[in-house]
């Protein structure tokens, strides 16, 4: 079935039916954040304790776990490839994420979004290493606010540095829209349902590469181009938090003078204990 | 469609190597299309129609208008849906079966840049509040596999939607009654979807299969006809550079009128 339709063609028709005067300097978003500020975000790596790696994200009340499975044998046998590994990714909502409820039969938009998460993810996974095996990228969104897109890449990228993969940069993402003629980072659910666009962007800052890109809604090809920037900018400010979260797991606190470790951290030879406060 | 077989490699290798000289397989230059041909109203028992030829690669768009109830955050707006069929007389490699990745991101990139295009006015659709609306259902039907098939699909959406007609009803003591008369769709935008597909350091618009199959990644911008984009979609397991996204919303910037022009009479 085809995506429920958007309110967002409403609000792109009347650009005039704005609830806010658009006054420059004092102009605030429903939250209250100014154009270039993110929502809280925290992210917590390894907090499942059967996954080979995992992370718990909350960007603003988008509450996201994600697992990552393998390297393991790929299963069924035929989907193997010869000369490196299978990414997969799987997004999936809790049918309570919502409102009102949805199926928890994965949707058109679940399947793209899964499709989307992949080829923004692969760029960073040296995945011929590991011929014929599949590395499996599991999301659950308990609660969704807008943006689940770019914090299940974001909590994925964790999780794959947790699982020990090696990995050619972190993918950090976040989202730009544009409400009331104005461009603004990382939209919260109303900005993303009463805005005029949305362009969720993943980055990876060590190689400037940009992995995902989407826009839906009106915008310029001026306003484009600054509202790809400005997403460049927040994936930068994820992008230190993504490496919090993995140093506060693995205690890399490198001092300047000795060089940086070649490879990410290897994987843990016990479970690590089960963080606590991630549902 | 697959890269791991010894022919991709040996046809990257071939096709990279012909576009470091600048020139493409067919002879084409980089930002050169393919003869874009569309038919409109071929099919008589659907409300609208348009059969495409891009190249080889051959697309019947079918529109049919239904009824049903809105969707709840939306009760005064029917519906627009759009929905992609890759049927095995396309590709020697389709196979019958639910839909695969390609056929979802085929109907979500074009039904993405209908709906933020603001194509129709949904509100028009709607015929008792809350309760019944109609659906008009846009359907993309593969019949031969040459590559690029969503600026295909995209253009003949459009056509398709130009001529389509929708059945008219009566509210009579909160009951519809159709009228038995139809009246055109009232398509208010012609949006553009143009993908610019990178293979090694070049960048090319409208790849066939072959440079499909060998391709990096892909850009796809839609622009509507005040030269607003409208949906971009990247696609391919390459990341893209930002000067690279500058000249592909460049490139696609450049092409969108032209085709617009040539195929659906702006």
């Amino acid at each position: 079935m085809s995506k429920k339709p958007t309110t967002k063609k409403t609000a792109a028709r009347k650009p005039a039916a704005r609830s806010k005067k658009p006054k420059v300097d004092s102009w605030k978003r429903a939250d209250g954040r100014s154009f270039d500020e993110l929502r809280p975000l925290k992210i917590e790596s390894g907090v499942l304790p059967n996954a080979d790696g995992s992370a718990y994200i909350e960007m603003g009340r988008n509450k996201i776990l994600c697992g990552v499975f393998g390297p393991r044998e790929m299963h069924p046998k035929h989907n193997a490839k010869p000369n490196e590994a299978v990414l997969r990714c799987r997004y999936h909502m809790a049918p309570f994420s919502v409102d009102p409820r949805r199926s928890p039969a994965p949707s058109r938009r679940d399947q793209e979004i899964s499709m989307v998460m992949r080829s923004a993810l692969e760029p960073a996974v040296f995945l011929d290493r590991y011929p014929r095996a599949s590395i499996d990228v599991y999301i659950e969104v308990l609660e969704a606010d807008g943006g689940t897109r770019c914090a299940s890449i974001n909590a994925a990228s964790v999780a794959l540095v947790d699982a020990g993969i090696p990995m050619k940069d972190l993918v950090a993402a976040c989202a730009v829209g544009k409400i009331d003629d104005k461009i603004i980072v990382d939209l919260g659910d109303y900005e993303d349902k009463k805005g005029q666009s949305d362009m969720p962007v993943a980055y990876m800052p060590k190689l400037g590469k940009v992995t995902l890109l989407q826009m839906d809604g009106i915008m310029t090809a001026e306003e484009n181009e600054r509202a790809l920037n400005l997403a460049i900018d927040g994936c930068k400010k994820v992008y230190e938090v993504q490496r919090e979260a993995l140093k506060k797991k693995y205690g890399i606190d490198q001092p300047q003078d000795k060089p940086p470790k070649e490879f990410p951290p290897e994987e843990p030879t016990e479970e690590p204990p089960v963080e606590e406060g991630h549902q | 469609m697959s890269k791991n077989n010894i022919v991709s490699h040996l046809k990257q290798k071939k096709i990279s190597e012909v576009l470091s000289t600048g020139k493409r397989m067919d002879g084409r230059g980089f930002g050169d299309f393919r003869e874009l041909t569309i038919k409109s109203n071929v099919l008589f028992k659907s409300e609208g129609s348009a059969e495409v030829w891009l190249g080889k690669s051959h697309v019947m768009v079918g529109v049919k208008v239904g009824t049903g109830t809105p969707f709840e955050d939306t009760p005064n707006e029917g519906v627009l849906m759009t929905n992609a069929e890759f049927t095995p007389i396309a590709n020697a490699a389709w196979e019958p079966g639910p839909p695969n990745e390609a056929s979802i991101e085929l109907a979500r990139v074009v039904d993405r840049g209908l709906r933020s295009a603001n194509v129709l006015t949904t509100e028009s659709l709607c015929i008792i509040p809350g309760k019944f609306v109609q659906i008009v259902f846009v359907d993309l039907y593969v019949l031969n596999y040459d590559g690029n098939l969503i600026d295909a699909c995209s253009a003949g959406a459009v056509a398709a939607l130009m001529v389509a007609k929708r059945p008219t009803f009566n509210v009579i003591e909160k009951e519809a009654k159709p009228t038995g008369e139809k009246v055109p769709l009232i398509v208010c935008k012609k949006p553009v979807a143009v993908s610019v597909i990178k293979i090694g350091d070049s960048l090319i618009l409208d790849p066939t299969a072959d440079e499909e199959d060998v391709m990096d990644a892909r850009l796809t911008v839609t622009f509507d006809e005040d030269d607003h984009i409208c949906t971009m979609q990247k696609s391919g397991s390459v990341g893209l550079t930002v000067d690279e996204i500058k000249k592909c919303i460049n490139m696609a910037q450049e092409k969108a009128p032209q085709i617009r022009a040539k195929a659906l009479g702006d």
